[in-house]
């Protein structure tokens, strides 16, 4: 994620076009030459590729192509640290999260697929570390749940509905007994 | 009656916050289930800590219960456990064996020097490997195993007294019913 980030690099972006704003607009008071914008371009790279130089520093991780190394951002994101909880194992500073990812990485190496290192963990630290969790009869309250929850709110709505419109019927036929138009309720 | 609604609605609210926060109150918020529990123990060969160049296994260690205490001298509710520890230990009936957590040696034996050594054995894990393979995110983490080498019980946090006379005493002595 980090990685990543730094890599698209906006700011170089953004010394780029300050450099050619600098080059295009000459300014009358400073000595606007090529070296001086060209300098500027360097420092601001320097700056920017600062932070990826802390990022790799974390952990540096030999991985053997980028392609893997994009299977282990994206392995990371979907596990939960156990020991912080609402953090990724990508994003996670924990000691544990640390171990757990260099762990990760080792089974990547040895040709393991997802699914087995997602098997691996569960069988260490409950389903709890995944963002996914199966369907199983010990989550169907955490998937259901949300549903039962609307279909009572829905029952509750229809029952007061119905209440009301009644409610309105009988006061209109009192009115219709009277005089005025019948009012069949059904305006709202 | 219907006015009496949102008032029953409200009282319903309070109910399942309070629940909620008795819940919390009862219950470790951070501890997740273990998946091992009554399962056999995860295989292990590791270091004394006093000894390093002698190894200790599970199977070393069956036939006879034990707990396995996960600690570490960085580990600040460790000092908290580790009274308890000191002062329960004795009377609990099984070995305490101490598992010494991604500690360097010499961390870990002075502050057992300083605090008292309530464990039987010590082993250590310095590289935290082997703590994976028993679920372990932190410490203080205990698991009381079998003679069979069966895991019984976990507690996740430190152990208080409430904690050893209402969840750990209980599981030790069902234990030690059904095989004694």
């Amino acid at each position: 994620m980090l990685l990543r980030h730094h890599r698209r690099s906006p700011l170089a972006g953004d010394a780029f076009a300050f450099a050619n704003a600098d080059s295009r607009i000459p300014n009358p008071g400073t000595k606007a030459s090529p070296a001086s914008g060209l300098l500027r371009v360097l420092l601001l790279l320097v700056l920017a590729f600062a932070g990826l130089a802390h990022a790799q520093a974390i952990e540096p991780m030999p991985f053997k192509d980028h392609a893997q190394e994009l299977r282990f951002q994206h392995l990371t994101r979907q596990l939960r640290c156990p020991m912080c909880q609402n953090e990724t194992l990508a994003d996670s500073n924990a000691p544990i999260a640390r171990d757990l990812r260099n762990q990760i990485f080792r089974m990547m190496q040895q040709g393991k697929s997802d699914e087995q290192i997602k098997q691996y963990l569960v069988a260490r630290y409950s389903s709890f570390v995944l963002y996914d969790p199966p369907l199983g009869p010990h989550t169907w309250l955490l998937w259901f749940g949300p549903l039962l929850i609307l279909l009572g709110g829905a029952g509750v709505v229809l029952v007061a509905i119905r209440r009301r419109s009644r409610a309105n019927s009988a006061a209109t036929t009192d009115a219709a007994a009277g005089n005025g138009p019948a009012d069949n309720g059904d305006d709202w | 009656m219907s006015r009496l609604l949102p008032f029953i609605g409200f009282m319903l609210l309070v109910g399942l916050f309070g629940f909620g926060i008795w819940w919390n109150t009862q219950h470790d918020p951070n501890a997740i289930p273990t998946p091992l529990l009554n399962k056999p123990a995860p295989e292990f060969n590791l270091p004394k800590l006093y000894e390093p160049a002698q190894t200790v296994s599970k199977a070393d260690l069956l036939g006879r219960p034990y707990l396995l205490n996960v600690f570490a001298s960085w580990c600040v509710e460790c000092g908290v456990e580790h009274p308890v520890l000191t002062a329960e230990g004795p009377t609990l009936g099984v070995e305490l064996v101490g598992y010494n957590y991604k500690d360097a040696p010499d961390d870990a034996k002075g502050w057992l020097a300083k605090h008292g050594n309530p464990y039987a054995l010590l082993i250590a894990d310095e590289p935290g490997h082997t703590a994976i393979d028993f679920g372990v995110y932190g410490a203080p983490e205990s698991f009381l195993i079998d003679a069979k080498g069966v895991i019984r019980y976990k507690h996740i946090g430190p152990l208080t007294p409430e904690v050893v006379a209402k969840e750990l005493k209980p599981a030790i002595a069902a234990m030690l019913k059904e095989a004694p």
